[in-house]
């Protein structure tokens, strides 16, 4: 064998080991860092996650993902509304698996950057987008709110109850609706206030505006709230503390913040829908298209917990239980905001 | 007798909703008073309200985070003092960099204490203020009447503002009386901004202030820069929020009128007072300079 060749091969070997060793180091990489690792964005709304309701069951839902599914999350809350579609672009950019807006201000800007990444996925909640690559998470919340106000109608002494909402807007508007429904489906002849902190972003953020809205409703004769304007709802819930009256927190649990003030929860499954859409995007299973979530399916729901159980009698419970079996059933029907005229 | 309830009430809630007007705009009035401009009163509101939240939730106690609302008032104002007295600076930029440094800041500190994005825990119904800043509030109008006019100290923070040559001339420095006043205007309106956290709701949330600084500010003008005016207007602008509130909802027939035409009421009551009613109000001569 001529020692040219014999250079050479050694040269090949030497070439293949490297090879090898590189691929090998790229395997060892791929495997702690793309492998199995989902890399999950989500955008809160203006709310942040502490906002004890919509956002913070969003977070709660994605943290669960996290610690359970071993995803790599990273979460980001917009300041302003402007910042959205930005926020869904980077994420976009870095190479995200999955997406999740939450709130119905980011809808267009997901619909935008996800024409664009066509090969990420989105998922929207409180808004509906048709694409193949965004699933759009939509919840019932006329029937909950349906419930709970029956809730409101039925422990109501002063035969008025009260709505205070945050942002005016048509999804804000779908939650008064179904409660007064639920509130005259019990007593017709029910007094219903409804008010709304404000018509821009804001609105999320002003407890003590929502208080002031809570005081004068109190004042006027009602004595059950029921608050559906994001952080400001602790300003709702201070109001019935001041003046021992009720009220209804929204979207999380929100029993535990004040008890004995607080009558139920409209429980909105953000976190559950959330978890959920993570969970099939691990597992290959993501699909675009619209998941609607209602009483049947336990998306939305009132709360029964340790720290309202003695606010709620056993009679009113099954009353209620009673209820949503007819909405199930479509024995009743619940008015949609969004179905109007 | 429900007519006398709704009057008591609307009453009340008027006072309520002026009372962090009242502070912010006796802060700002003693800034522009002693000629410099104040459009950090939002920031230093926040600050107060973040300030007041914290230590009144820590130590349980609303008076106590009343202080620390004080010594907040008092940094913020004096670093607002030194940009604007020592370095020169414009008054305006300086102005709008405070309020977005304090706007920063709030995350930033609750996610090393409470790991939150910008909100504080909820002090006790029993830990919080039922009146007393209201009545505060009142003190503190009367008390700055009083000492405008009748005090000599009053007298050197008129002349800062209109014609601080005459202060040289007498001896006093302008420097030193500008300084106080806006370390002072600092205070106020970070009691104002407290007021929010500690009485009106129960813990701080971002951006709770929601542009209360800038219309305590039209209120001074409004008042043409004199306290009671000021107080006045104050008023006037919370009754205007307070029967807005009463409005919402309600019918001309079968017409309910539109939430958004309710809600600016006191923006029309603003703009309306400030063009039309006034005549003309007149800044100090120097402000600015």
């Amino acid at each position: 064998m001529p020692k040219s060749t014999q250079v050479s091969l050694l040269l090949g070997d030497q070439m293949m080991f490297k090879s090898i060793l590189t691929n090998l180091l790229i395997m060892l990489i791929s495997t702690f860092s793309f492998a199995n690792t989902l890399k999950v964005g989500l955008v809160l709304d203006k709310g942040g996650k502490d906002d004890k309701s919509f956002n913070a069951a969003a977070y709660l839902g994605a943290t669960k993902a996290q610690k359970d599914l071993k995803i790599d999350l990273k979460y980001v809350e917009a300041t302003d509304t402007n910042a959205i579609e930005n926020l869904h672009r980077s994420f976009a950019r870095k190479n995200f698996d999955l997406v999740i807006g939450i709130g119905f201000a980011q809808k267009d800007a997901v619909q935008k950057v996800a024409a664009q990444f066509p090969k990420v996925k989105f998922a929207i909640v409180d808004g509906e987008i048709n694409a193949a690559n965004v699933r759009s998470l939509l919840f019932e919340e006329h029937e909950g709110s349906f419930l709970v106000g029956a809730l409101a109608a039925m422990t109501s002494k002063t035969n008025s109850v009260g709505f205070v909402g945050g942002m005016d807007i048509p999804l804000i508007r779908r939650f008064a609706m179904g409660y007064v429904a639920g509130a005259k489906y019990i007593n017709p002849k029910i007094t219903t206030t409804e008010n709304y902190v404000g018509v821009t972003g804001e609105a999320w953020n002003n407890p003590a505006k929502a208080k002031e809205l809570a005081l004068a409703q109190f004042a006027k004769g009602a004595d059950v709230i029921y608050a559906g304007a994001g952080a400001s709802n602790t300003g709702v819930f201070d109001a019935a503390e001041d003046k021992k009256k009720f009220a209804i927190g929204c979207d999380s649990n929100q029993n535990w913040i004040k008890p004995g003030v607080i009558l139920t929860s409209m429980l909105k499954a953000v976190d559950v829908a959330v978890y959920d859409t993570i969970k099939e995007t691990q597992e290959g299973k993501f699909t675009g298209g619209v998941s609607r979530f209602g009483l049947k399916n336990k998306g939305v729901d009132y709360t029964l917990d340790q720290y309202n159980e003695k606010l709620i009698p056993a009679e009113t419970r099954k009353k209620l239980e009673d209820i949503k079996a007819k909405i199930i059933a479509g024995q009743i029907q619940v008015p949609d905001y969004y179905k109007k005229k | 007798m429900e007519f006398m309830l709704l009057v008591f009430s609307l009453l009340f809630a008027t006072l309520r909703l002026a009372t962090p007007l009242i502070f912010a705009s006796m802060g700002g009035f003693m800034s522009e008073r002693s000629g410099v401009v104040n459009v950090a009163l939002e920031g230093f509101m926040l600050a107060g309200a973040f300030a007041g939240a914290v230590v009144g939730y820590s130590f349980d106690s609303a008076w106590l985070g009343w202080g620390a609302a004080l010594i907040a008032g008092l940094a913020m104002g004096a670093f607002y003092a030194f940009f604007t007295i020592e370095l020169k600076a414009d008054q305006i930029i300086t102005g709008m960099a405070v309020n977005l440094l304090v706007m920063g800041l709030i995350p930033f500190i609750t996610k090393i204490l409470y790991s939150s994005t910008g909100s504080t825990p909820a002090l006790l119904l029993e830990d919080r203020f039922r009146f007393e800043p209201m009545l505060m509030a009142f003190i503190l109008v009367t008390a700055l009447t009083y000492w405008l006019y009748k005090t000599r100290s009053g007298l050197w923070l008129l002349f800062a503002g209109e014609h601080p040559e005459a202060l040289v001339a007498s001896g006093v420095s302008v420097r030193k009386v500008r300084w106080a006043a806006v370390s002072l205007s600092g205070v106020f309106a970070a009691w104002g901004g407290t007021s929010l956290s500690l009485f009106l709701a129960s813990s701080y949330s971002p951006m709770m202030t929601g542009g209360r600084g800038f219309m305590a500010l039209a209120a001074l003008i409004f008042g043409k820069w004199r306290p009671l005016p000021a107080f006045l207007a104050c008023l006037l602008f919370a009754f205007a929020d307070a029967v807005q509130i009463r409005l919402q909802g309600m019918h001309i027939g079968n017409f309910e009128i539109p939430v958004q035409f309710i809600q600016i009421l006191p923006y029309v009551v603003t703009i309306i007072a400030l063009a039309g009613f006034i005549g003309k109000s007149r800044a100090p001569k120097a402000l600015g300079k």
